[in-house]
């Protein structure tokens, strides 16, 4: 095979290739229509009873985020109180060997 | 802060604390979100906190890159954690309301988007400080001047771009039963973190004197 029908036959496997690419998302688009993000609210209008399709489905949701922030804050709390007694501990050690070597010297 | 004022402080917090789900549990419904919309006098508060600790590590920050001020620079790491802790708790429970109210767990919005850059960054800083060697205080220092900045945009970001997040408007038209419950956990936060900001810029005080003291031990030792 020359060099040139091998060139050609590579354009057209990339043109090929290229229209693919551009062609296949088509029907995709034209079948989901493109969705738009509702706007934020501005405010919160409170309501005395809660409509009973409601109250289930949000409370595992509710549970689990107060559960959350209770376990990462007292995680946390522990975590200080770990490393500030590791560090105070060092501290008197070093500070009783220093002392003990001026009592030496 | 002395240990009287520290113990003082902390049992307000947990008074508040205690109170808080009695606050959230009397607030009334959400027409629009229901049961699920309680998780604002938790998610709201963490963001605030979140958002105050970043200004106070970039200050920080500023006061040890341009006045040397070492013991800023201490505050700086101390804010930056919470900065990270805080984020975290806005960052689970958002998703968690988020599933509820809108269907999905995240949303690439603006406000979403910027809030997990921001507390990216923080992390970044962290990482920096212990990972990075000689010369990392500045660098991090200059990152957190960065993420100061960050704040007001990701503030305003709900009021300026289309987003799904509710905008900052909802805080300043609550409803009299909502607004108490509301600041009252603001308030349980605030203390929460004044109270944790001071216990880590202690760590960070005791081991910068507890770097002295080996100095100290080696001169001996010569």
């Amino acid at each position: 095979m020359t060099e040139r029908p091998i060139v050609g036959w590579m354009v057209r496997v990339i043109v090929f290739v290229a229209a693919l690419a551009v062609a296949a998302p088509a029907p995709a688009a034209l079948v989901t229509a493109p969705q738009q993000a509702p706007a934020g609210q501005s405010e919160f209008v409170p309501i005395d009873e809660l409509p009973p399709a409601e109250q289930l489905p949000a409370a595992p949701l509710l549970i689990a985020a107060y559960a959350v922030v209770w376990v990462v804050l007292l995680a946390y709390v522990w975590s200080l109180w770990r490393r500030l007694g590791v560090v105070e501990k060092e501290l008197a050690d070093v500070a009783r060997r220093i002392e003990s070597g001026q009592r030496r010297a | 802060m002395s240990n009287k004022t520290f113990l003082a402080v902390l049992v307000v917090a947990m008074l508040l604390f205690a109170v808080a789900p009695l606050m959230i549990a009397w607030a009334p419904y959400e027409a629009t979100m229901g049961l699920v919309q309680k998780i604002f006098y938790f998610h709201v508060p963490a963001a605030m906190a979140m958002f105050v600790s970043a200004f106070v590590c970039g200050i920080a920050s500023a006061l040890y890159l341009f006045k040397r001020n070492v013991r800023a620079d201490r505050w700086a790491i101390a804010a930056a954690e919470l900065v990270a802790l805080f984020g975290l708790v806005v960052l689970i429970s958002g998703p968690l309301w988020a599933r509820k109210a809108w269907g999905v767990w995240w949303q690439w919005d603006a406000r979403l988007t910027s809030t997990l850059v921001l507390w990216m960054i923080f992390l970044g800083y962290l990482l920096l400080r212990r990972y990075g060697g000689p010369g990392s205080d500045k660098l991090s220092a200059g990152m957190a001047l960065f993420g100061m900045a960050n704040v007001p945009f990701v503030y305003i970001s709900v009021n300026i771009w289309r987003t799904v997040h509710p905008t900052t408007n909802v805080v300043m038209t609550l409803s009299p039963g909502m607004r108490g419950a509301f600041w009252w956990c603001v308030a349980a936060f605030m203390l929460l973190y004044v109270l944790a900001l001071a216990a880590r810029a202690r760590l960070e005080d005791q081991r910068a004197r507890l770097e002295e003291l080996y100095l100290a031990l080696d001169d001996d030792l010569a």
